[in-house]
């Protein structure tokens, strides 16, 4: 059976448009069949972030107004098997779509797909109403740090509130270091404030910022990069599978070790 | 390096205090159905005593992030008989 996935946050620039596309990307290169869908009307970037953005043609509120077919608005990703992406309009705004043809769209979308991985804006007004509107799934994006924290709560709030059962979390660029050095918030402690089930911890990691400048999400080369595991450990738990949480931890270097023991001295 | 051992508290759990405080405070607000569900449990007990108009009633929450309190204005009719609170 077919699955709705919608990624949320709440705030914006939590890395929400990034997870989407690992996952999506992730969950193909697992053997499924997925469709990308940016819900995010007027501020596309699903695309960008994704390195299709030369080959959009029509996009979803062409297909919600008729001009076109679902299907020619699909864009194929070349690099695997299965993976598409629905676009954003760039030149309309979020009130040209209703959260009914959201619904009926993603409905289509399922005919002919395993997992629609749905990318939220950010906010709580009608682009959030769109995107969660077609979804059976949540999972929300965080960092750890207060803002991103409370915007998640409040998000999970909304999302209960429209029948959501057990949200996701997805706690973002963490860094060990400053964690290791009390600077950060861990995941416990967020656990603990917001009370919801753990899907996936990524590192905050250099390679995500190479791979979406080339277009290139960091899952499609995930023995590269710790972030890209991290999603595809996450791709696998929204699969069902158990997969301990990846160990963050850093090897010190001799020099590392070496400043530390003077420091301590 | 000495700032090490002066440390008092880490930020970490200054950002943690800081979260619990303000999600108090969002949580409250942000429950209109339990607060419905809490007016008809208040409603309910009251009218046993007193006849109130329901439409009159306002609740609303006074106070800072460390204090919290509910305030209700319940506007009454006529007190109801006696017998009538066992019924």
């Amino acid at each position: 059976m077919s699955e709705a996935i919608v990624i949320t946050s709440g705030k914006g620039g939590v890395g929400k448009t990034t997870a989407c596309a690992n996952l999506g990307v992730a969950l193909a290169s697992l053997g499924h069949r997925v469709v990308l869908v940016d819900a995010d009307i007027g501020l596309r970037n699903l695309d960008v972030v994704m390195g299709l953005e030369n080959r959009i043609v029509y996009d979803l509120v062409d297909v919600v107004e008729g001009f076109c077919r679902l299907r020619q608005a699909l864009i194929k990703d070349k690099r695997l098997d299965g993976l598409f992406l629905l676009p954003a309009a760039q030149t309309k705004d979020k009130t040209s779509v209703t959260p009914e043809q959201m619904k009926q769209l993603v409905d289509q979308l399922k005919e002919e797909h395993d997992y629609i991985v749905v990318d939220c804006p950010a906010g709580i007004e009608q682009g959030f109403k769109n995107a969660v509107a077609g979804a059976d799934r949540a999972l929300i994006v965080t960092t750890p740090e207060v803002a991103a924290v409370r915007d998640a709560d409040r998000i999970i709030g909304l999302l209960e509130a429209s029948g959501f059962e057990n949200p996701g979390l997805i706690v973002n660029r963490i860094r060990p270091k400053m964690v290791a050095k009390g600077d950060m918030m861990d995941i416990p402690d967020i656990i603990d404030i917001l009370a919801i089930d753990l899907m996936g911890v990524v590192p905050d990691d250099e390679y995500i910022v190479v791979s979406t400048n080339r277009g290139e999400p960091a899952a499609l080369a995930a023995d590269r990069s710790k972030a890209g595991e991290a999603f595809m450990n996450i791709a696998r738990r929204v699969l069902g599978e158990e997969v301990p949480l990846l160990d963050l931890s850093e090897h010190e270097t001799f020099w590392q070790k070496l400043l530390k023991l003077i420091k301590i001295e | 390096m000495f700032g090490w051992f002066s440390r008092k508290e880490q930020s970490k759990d200054v950002a943690k205090d800081r979260l619990k405080l303000v999600l108090m405070q969002d949580r409250l607000a942000l429950a209109p159905h339990t607060m419905e569900q809490m007016k008809d449990a208040v409603i309910m007990a009251i009218s046993r005593f007193v006849e109130i108009d329901e439409n009159g009633l306002e609740f609303e929450w006074k106070g800072n992030e460390r204090k919290k309190a509910l305030v209700a204005s319940i506007p009454v009719r006529s007190v109801r008989r006696r017998g009538k609170a066992n019924d």
